[in-house]
């Protein structure tokens, strides 16, 4: 028996999106497109520049190497430990602090509106400001060293940690709460034996991933003041000695792997 | 039917692990036209088989030639030439979820078509008219737009088969193609698969491992034990005595 | 048989206590104490720089909108926008194909480790180390600052991609590849559907990032409200330094709302 011959049979056109939908997404390609278009033209870009770039590059490199060890028990070390220090005090302090507003934010923790509105509101702002900016205000307030540097980096850790833990907190099954709640517990009990085994695994995982995180920060923090490795940097870059900036850099790559090693092993042990 | 679609295994030999062969020298001549069904319990190669045939698993030694060519020795463009060639329909359907019905009949064309059309899903549309065609064939004549990971597990095999058919094979496998499926829709599945092909005179070649479904649609059926062809004739030809030795075991048999 | 019978060290315990948290939650606070004594972290110090930012934030209020500064403020966020546009457009364009050149379950394993190799090392260093170096490299201005954040979103978004591409279901894959396609539409038939939908979020989260990062590149010389920001703060000028804080804030939030946006329309 032959097939019925395809072309004979009336045509029936086949549809990827809808009309509207295929508007919408040309007016965005088009949008895009526009934004592209307007910011390549306002850029300035120095053509004598770009020109001498392979060259500034290698000049770089060559001016990094050989890398001044020497320089490392001198300064570098205790810039070292005292970046790991801020980030990882930050770190703690962070989570405290985003602990308490992620219960404020939590809908079903905390049912006033207010509340909820005032602990969004601490959360936008303190991640929007960088830890660098962050930095500058509390330089200017203490006076430059680790303490800024940890303030800055406590600061503004508040706004994703917090942010990711009350949705952690959201998430929750309403199961076991409505069970202790039932049976009479009070709202301390409930928050600890109710919540917390719920929240927990992803409560670790969000500081252990803070914590990798802040250590890049805080390596950078000293640019503007803040303490360790970033005020090493800056000293080398105002002397333009690119071979102890060199050994800044090499020093916070190493840092970054062995954070990157650590935060595996923690996650593989405790979570 | 001016072209020669039968497929001739040789000294067909598969290792996974060496000193472990999986497949021992299986030599196998299809004829250009019907149903194969191969039969035999779990592990003893029957997948491994059939996937050697388009390379999806490749053989450790061996021939298989198909119009002209040994399959076992291609590679790269003339592999995928040849791919095209061939359609599979797989035991979990295998199609891609987050894509409607008729794209992924459409990906039957891929081998066929330049890359830009894909990207553009602005297909040709003698293809567009057979993918329509080919989903009312299998039954699903409405469900053009719907996603596929909506359909239930008989109808995403009806696009695999659908899918298959597009690319205008010469040869169609289908790997355990009723495994997933409850036996009624098992039985339509066959029906469909045999009647389809049967009217585009392309040979099939099934590994199933229900022995009833198998005598009911083959026209021919091997039987593999332990790597090796044990049983190859009509369905009327199958006895207890070949099941026995295929399967092993009593209890199973009335 | 009832637990009075049982000898004492047998009774069964209902909740042992759980050691190894509460030695690592006392390690914790002991750590603490002396972390900050290391940093010189003082109630004292504390309480004075309490002082100190009361009067600061006295300064900074209200903040300031002479014509002058707004001029400034304005261009200064404008070009700031202009990196973060750019920058993550070509972020997202060159993160898709580098993402999957490094999935080691689509293409062969010396390419999937180069790649890795790349997107690591553009992993490692903080966008700001980054703008220094290209300052170096092309000269001062948003041109350095694009290529930092470019770098960025690269490490970002790739090491993502990466990640759904190993994690999608390669049956489907295969299947596409049974066919006969051609890698590409392979790519774009079997493997994109399937990681597309995370790969929109992630673009989102990196445009939100980017916003964030355009702002700082100019502290060290990459264009942008940045090299502004620095100088209000070494004049003293700040309630200027609270303007621009909350135009910055301003944008952020309005990105974000944008991001949504963009979500669900390609859903």
């Amino acid at each position: 028996m032959s097939v019925a011959d395809p072309a004979l049979a009336p045509r029936r056109r086949w549809q990827r999106f809808t009309p509207a939908e295929r508007a919408m997404r040309s007016a965005f390609y088009l949008l895009v497109l526009i934004a592209i278009a307007w910011s390549l033209r306002s850029i300035e870009v120095i053509p004598e520049f770009l020109y001498d770039a392979p060259q500034q590059t290698v000049d770089l490199f060559a001016r990094m190497w050989p890398i001044d060890w020497a320089w490392y028990p001198k300064v570098v070390h205790a810039a070292l430990l005292e970046t790991l220090h801020t980030a990882t005090l930050g770190t703690i302090l962070a989570v405290a602090l985003a602990s308490l507003t992620a219960l404020m934010v939590a809908r079903n923790i905390t049912r006033s509106v207010v509340l909820n509105t005032i602990g969004r509101f601490i959360l936008v702002a303190t991640r929007s400001v960088h830890a660098m900016i962050w930095a500058l205000f509390f330089v200017a307030v203490f006076g430059p060293g680790a303490l800024a540097g940890t303030m800055a980096i406590a600061v503004h850790s508040i706004g994703f940690t917090g942010k990711l833990l009350s949705e952690a907190i959201e998430e929750a099954k309403a199961g076991p709460i409505e069970a202790l709640t039932a049976a009479g517990a009070p709202p301390l009990a409930i928050l600890l034996k109710g919540y917390w085994p719920q929240v927990k695994p992803a409560f670790l995982s969000i500081a252990v991933f803070r914590w990798d995180i802040n250590v890049r920060e805080s390596a950078v923090l000293g640019l503007v003041g803040g303490g360790g490795l970033g005020m090493a940097l800056d000293t080398a870059l105002s002397n333009l000695y690119w071979d102890q900036a060199g050994l800044v850099l090499f020093v916070i790559f190493a840092v970054v792997i062995v954070t990157e090693i650590v935060t595996a092993w923690l996650r593989s042990r405790i979570i | 039917m001016d072209v020669d679609r039968s497929l001739v295994i040789r000294n067909l030999r598969k290792e996974y692990r060496s000193g472990q062969p999986v497949l021992k020298d299986v030599s196998l001549a299809v004829e250009g036209r019907g149903m194969t069904a191969i039969i035999g319990p779990s592990g003893t190669g029957k997948s491994t088989l059939i996937r050697c045939i388009n390379r999806l698993v490749d053989p450790t030694a061996g021939e298989i030639l198909f119009r002209g060519q040994d399959l076992a020795r291609l590679g790269g463009r003339a592999l995928r030439v040849a791919r095209r060639r061939i359609g599979m329909v797989f035991q979990e359907y295998n199609l891609v979820e987050r894509l409607s019905v008729i794209e992924n009949l459409l990906c039957g064309r891929l081998g066929y078509v330049p890359v830009w059309r894909a990207w553009l899903r602005r297909f040709p549309s003698a293809d567009i008219d057979r993918a329509f065609h080919l989903l009312d064939a299998v039954g699903l004549g409405d469900f053009a737009t719907a996603r596929a990971d909506r359909l239930s597990g008989g109808q995403r095999q009806r696009v695999g088969i659908a899918r298959a058919l597009m690319q205008e094979p010469d040869l169609l496998l289908a790997d355990e193609p009723t495994s997933s499926l409850d036996p009624k829709t098992s039985v339509e599945i066959m029906e469909l698969i045999a009647r389809r092909a049967g009217e585009r005179d392309i040979p099939v070649i099934v590994n199933i491992h229900n022995v009833e479904l198998a005598r009911r649609f083959a026209d021919r059926i091997v039987g593999m034990s332990k790597g090796e062809v044990v049983f190859d004739g009509p369905p009327q030809a199958l006895e207890q005595a070949h099941l026995l030795q295929i399967y092993g075991g009593e209890g199973w048999l009335e | 048989m009832s637990d009075a019978t049982l000898p004492a060290r047998a009774r069964r315990v209902a909740f042992p206590p759980n050691w190894p948290a509460r030695i690592a939650l006392v390690a914790l606070a002991l750590y603490a104490g002396y972390a900050a004594t290391i940093l010189d972290i003082t109630w004292a110090r504390f309480v004075a720089g309490f002082g100190h930012g009361a009067r600061f934030i006295a300064r900074m209020f209200p903040p300031s909108v002479a014509p002058d500064k707004l001029e400034l403020l304005y261009s200064g966020m404008l070009e700031s926008l202009q990196i973060a546009i750019i920058a993550t457009v070509v972020g997202v364009l060159i993160a898709l194909p580098l993402g999957l050149a490094a999935a080691r379950n689509l293409v062969p394993l010396p390419l999937a480790w180069a790649a890795r190799a790349l997107i690591a090392l553009f992993r490692t260093f903080h966008p700001v180390i980054v703008a220094i170096l290209f300052v170096k490299a092309v000269g001062f201005g948003a041109l350095a600052g694009m290529l930092a954040l470019i770098v960025a979103s690269l490490g970002f978004l790739s090491k993502l991609v990466a990640e759904a591409v190993e994690e999608m279901s390669m049956p489907q894959v295969e299947a596409v590849r049974a066919t006969g396609a051609p890698f590409l539409s392979l790519v774009i038939m079997g493997v994109l559907p399937q990681v597309m939908a995370r790969f929109i979020g992630f673009s989102a989260y990196q445009l939100d990032s980017n916003l964030r990062n355009s702002a700082l590149v100019g502290l060290v010389g990459g264009g942008g409200i940045g090299a502004t920001l620095f100088t209000a703060f070494q004049r003293f000028d700040y309630d200027f330094v609270l303007t621009i804080v909350l135009a910055i804030i301003a944008v952020v939030m309005v990105g974000e709302v944008l991001s949504g946006f963009m979500r669900r329309l390609f859903q």
